[in-house]
């Protein structure tokens, strides 16, 4: 791979590839010394121009774990414009010698613009770009159905026939875009429902079915059910009148829970409002993956690290 | 440009065969022996091996793979390189003899790999070498403790070996 | 002393009488005066138009010099440069300057500065409202009768959104015999956007900029023109749905008119796809059903001129996220080669359409005076020969201006300005721009004989 900033143009092979070699960096965690020597002497930037201490220590933990070199870097509230400190930085990292940059930037479209710029060469990840994507959590999330679904016979598989539906704010998700993207790749179907408010522009010319309603939706028996996480800001720009309303019309309460056949997978990419898109109840219930997307993380961001400094340069996704 | 075939399928098995009941007698035992292959065709012969092993002393055929990927230190210089399973017994490898177990020896690189992956798994109490060709030319101080066949080769020649599991045909030839 | 000029054989588009074959044009004095075949004049300098087609004097009713206060981006001088490498002989500058345009001593400056630089006529804007904050009418009537006589008033940039205010700007500019160009857009609906609303905004995370952002307000001021009895100019008409809505307007008699941008006529939304932030314009790049439909109003009529919004900016507000880099893009410099492409070459329009939409409309609705003859004796020369047969790949160098934020580049486009004759001099001479000071001393000179 040259660069990993978006799903939508990672091939079917190339994403099972992914969440094999994620696999087999999840062996890893148990041993004795979690820790592989396979990027020793990389030097790897974590550069957030936001806050997510979630994802930061996720992938400074995987690149540690395969022995690379981290700097994180902090960009947020730097007094010069965001646009010429996305150009000073990035040259000042190639100058470094960075050889691979994670990329958080509130504007969409900035890892793109990395990996596109002539400022600098290295593997640019990115990590979350605006409303856009952020590829690690598609697959992580694709990483941890397919270990619920499979087990430990799950490499080589993909997610055919696997019906996930993804509930909340569409609009402004780029977990919802990289998943869309890359669960529709790996043979899902994949159903999106919000009111109309937060489904994105033309969301009909998606690979995807849309529903306004949730019950309607559940009673489907989807396989998964993302619940994704509902600024409270978007109450004041009118996107829905109330927490309540919305809530009562698309949280997974604990009465949808209880309808919701057990091996339904309830997942959230976090971090979760309790109580307003999903209850403590359904939070923590077995069905529950939360914990497991954690965990998975890493392995997931390990995988893409490697493949990303390893080796030759064919591929581009 | 023909290759010359210099084990064949009866002499593959044979090898084997001599080279488990060494490992046992050089134990003295097959008690806390474990048997890692590394991945592709080491493994297949580790799990041979195990078989035989099983056979002869049952108890002493525990067998794993050993992948070496993460541990080469030609990384940069090759193709993507995708890892294999790494799969340790569920008894572990601390306290234990293990056994690696690879197709040809030549540099020696894919062993000391091997050698550093192990450390990070635990801390066994001995580790051995089997092979099934030595081919020489090595570049480390590393030789093997059992050895299906030496076969003294030039840099330019290459050993093809083939197992009936992986390419679906079984014997060792020198490509020149 | 005067400047005496010969085009020699070139094919005249635009002179009304519509016919072909080769001319010779006689330029005396800064003026047309004489057309005929093989005519001779010992003192004058020939120009080979052999195979070149002469087009009146081009005239952008949208441009944006950045001067004063963005010098950076652009000057009178180097924009008036970029505009008679394209063809131009009159541009007409935005007020969105700083101090903004909105008092006589900017506008008298803005011109002064253009009647100096030589290479153009330049028309200054004046705002609508005082520093273009959209809440009180700056002094029109002043602004109106200054020596720089503005005539076409504009928040552009801007929207005039507040429904009284337009209202009354539309009846107050129409007590001066000027027009309100409004820049369309709905500010609520638009807040935050970045590019057009659709299914690549959608995939891409970018803010939406609806259609109906654009159609409702006009929609609503021409209404507004047609309550209050004055004339409207809508600024870079986008959608298809403006399209329709000027159509319906002129359709019941309301006095509107209306421009679009050649790049609204070439280029579409799929371009922000790679996040290139020189594809980032206001409005936005639109699908291509609004390319056909903008089209299609220009051949029928609806849409009266071409203008440029010429928009320089320098290349760290290009250099950097979509989002947080600078709306606009330059034009002046390929507007004529664009406009070949996205028209000509269809066959949507001929080039004597184009000399009535990029010359004689544009100069009717900014009161440029000497435009509405064309080509012929005793008109102004300003004229423009260009080669229809020419096809370059558009580059950086190319242009001319101070920046080089071009949605073309790369492209490859037909046709190219050999010459340019403003005043009845000479400011483009074999594709490249006439030495400045050689320009600028002609203009002193024609400007004394005009004063005298």
């Amino acid at each position: 791979m040259k660069h990993l900033v978006s799903t939508k143009s990672i091939s079917r092979d190339e994403a099972i590839d992914i969440l094999d070699v994620a696999e087999d960096m999840s062996d890893v965690a148990g041993r004795e010394v979690p820790r592989l020597p396979a990027l020793r002497g990389k030097t790897i930037v974590n550069l957030f121009y936001e806050d997510s201490t979630r994802t930061k220590i996720s992938f400074e933990v995987a690149a540690k774990r395969l022995s690379a070199d981290v700097i994180t870097f902090s960009a947020k509230g730097s007094s010069v414009s965001k646009g010429e400190s996305l150009k000073d930085t990035a040259q000042t990292l190639a100058a470094m010698g960075a050889d691979a940059v994670i990329v958080r930037h509130p504007a969409s479209g900035a890892a793109e613009v990395l990996a596109r710029s002539s400022w600098i060469d290295a593997k640019i990840l990115n990590a979350g770009d605006g409303t856009h994507e952020h590829p690690t959590q598609a697959l992580l999330d694709a990483f941890t159905i397919r270990r619920r679904l499979h087990g430990d016979h799950a490499r080589g598989h993909g997610l055919d026939g696997c019906r996930v539906t993804i509930v909340g704010d569409i609009e402004h998700s780029r977990v919802a875009r990289s998943n869309v993207w890359l669960l529709t790749t790996l043979g899902a179907h994949v159903t999106l429902v919000a009111p109309a408010t937060l489904l994105p522009p033309s969301v009909r010319a998606w690979p995807v079915e849309v529903a306004f309603d949730l019950d309607h939706a559940l009673a489907a028996g989807p396989d998964v059910v993302m619940m994704l996480r509902i600024q409270a800001e978007r109450m004041h720009e009118s996107f829905f009148p109330t927490e309540r309303e919305y809530s009562t019309h698309w949280g997974l309460d604990d009465v949808r829970m209880r309808r919701l056949p057990g091996n339904t997978l309830v997942m959230h990419p976090g971090p979760m409002n309790r109580g307003l898109e999903i209850s403590s109840g359904a939070a923590d219930s077995p069905m529950s993956t939360v914990r497991e997307q954690v965990a998975n993380g890493v392995s997931v961001r390990m995988a893409a690290l490697y493949l990303l400094l390893i080796g030759n340069e064919a591929e581009v996704a | 440009m023909t290759a010359r075939t210099v084990m064949q399928q009866a002499d593959i098995s044979r090898a084997l065969t001599r080279i488990s009941h060494e490992i046992l007698e050089s134990n003295r035992g097959g008690s806390d022996l474990v048997t890692l292959g590394i991945p592709t065709r080491g493994a297949v012969l580790a799990s041979r091996i195990g078989a035989i092993l099983e056979s002869i002393e049952p108890g002493s055929g525990t067998v794993g793979t050993l992948d070496v990927t993460m541990y080469r230190d030609d990384l940069n210089r090759t193709l993507t390189r995708t890892p294999q399973p790494t799969r340790i017994p569920p008894s572990g490898i601390d306290g234990k003899t293990v056994v690696l177990v690879d197709d040809v020896l030549f540099s020696g690189r894919t062993v000391r790999a091997a050698l550093d992956a192990l450390a990070d798994l635990g801390r066994p109490r001995a580790v051995r070498l089997a092979v099934l060709v030595d081919r020489g030319h090595r570049e480390l101080p590393i030789r093997a403790d059992f050895v299906g066949k030496n076969l003294p080769s030039s840099l330019a020649e290459r050993i093809n070996v083939r197992l009936h599991d992986v390419d679906g045909a079984e014997d060792v030839a020198i490509e020149p | 002393m005067s400047q005496r000029i010969i085009v020699r054989a070139v094919e005249l588009v635009g002179s009304g009488a519509g016919g072909k074959g080769s001319t010779d044009i006689l330029i005396a004095d800064g003026v047309i005066a004489e057309l005929g075949s093989r005519l001779s004049d010992a003192k004058a300098t020939v120009i080979d138009a052999d195979g070149l087609i002469a087009l009146p004097g081009l005239v952008d009713l949208h441009t944006h010099l950045r001067e004063p206060g963005f010098e950076r981006s652009e000057t009178v001088l180097s924009g008036s440069r970029a505009a008679a490498i394209g063809g131009f002989t009159a541009v007409h500058a935005m007020a969105n300057t700083n101090p903004v345009a909105d008092t006589v001593s900017v506008v008298e400056h803005v011109m002064s500065l253009g009647d100096s630089a030589g290479y153009v006529t330049v028309r200054p804007v004046g705002a609508v409202t005082v520093g273009l904050g959209g809440v009180r009418l700056a002094e029109i009537g002043a602004m109106a009768r200054s020596r720089a006589k503005v005539r076409v008033f504009s928040d552009d940039g801007k929207c005039v959104s507040d429904a009284q205010l337009m209202r009354r700007a539309l009846e107050y500019v129409a007590t001066f015999g000027g027009v309100v160009a409004q820049h369309a857009q709905e500010p609520r609906l638009t807040e935050g956007a970045q590019m057009n609303e659709g299914r690549v905004s959608g995939e891409l995370g970018l803010e939406g900029w609806p259609s109906v952002a654009e159609e409702a307000i006009i929609a609503r001021d021409v209404l507004l023109a047609e309550f209050v009895g004055a004339r409207l100019h809508v600024c870079h008409v986008s959608t298809a749905g403006s399209v329709d809505v000027v159509r319906w307007a002129k359709a019941r008699g309301i006095p509107v008119t209306a421009e679009v941008t050649p790049h609204h006529l070439l280029l579409t939304e799929e371009l922000a796809s790679g996040y290139d932030a020189n594809f980032k314009v206001n409005p936005p790049l639109r699908r291509s059903e609004d390319v056909a439909a903008l089209r299609a109003g220009l051949a029928d009529g609806t849409i009266d001129v071409i203008a440029t919004d010429h928009a320089p900016h320098p290349q760290e507000v290009k250099d950097c996220a979509w989002a947080d880099a600078a709306f606009g893009m330059v034009g002046l410099e390929s507007a004529l080669s664009v406009v070949q492409a996205a028209l000509v070459d269809t066959e949507v329009l001929a080039w004597t359409d184009i000399a009535r939409v990029l010359s004689s409309m544009p100069a009717r609705i900014g009161h440029v005076e000497g435009y509405d003859r064309g080509i012929a004796a005793g008109a102004p020369a300003e004229l423009t020969l260009v080669d229809p047969a020419a096809r370059r790949d558009f580059e950086v160098g190319d242009l001319r201006g101070e920046s080089v934020n071009s949605p073309f580049v790369g492209l490859r486009l037909p046709g190219r300005v050999m010459a340019t004759i403003h005043a009845g001099n000479p400011t483009v001479l074999d594709g490249e721009l006439v030495a400045a000071e050689r320009v600028a001393a002609a203009a002193t000179k024609s400007e004394g004989r005009g004063r005298g």
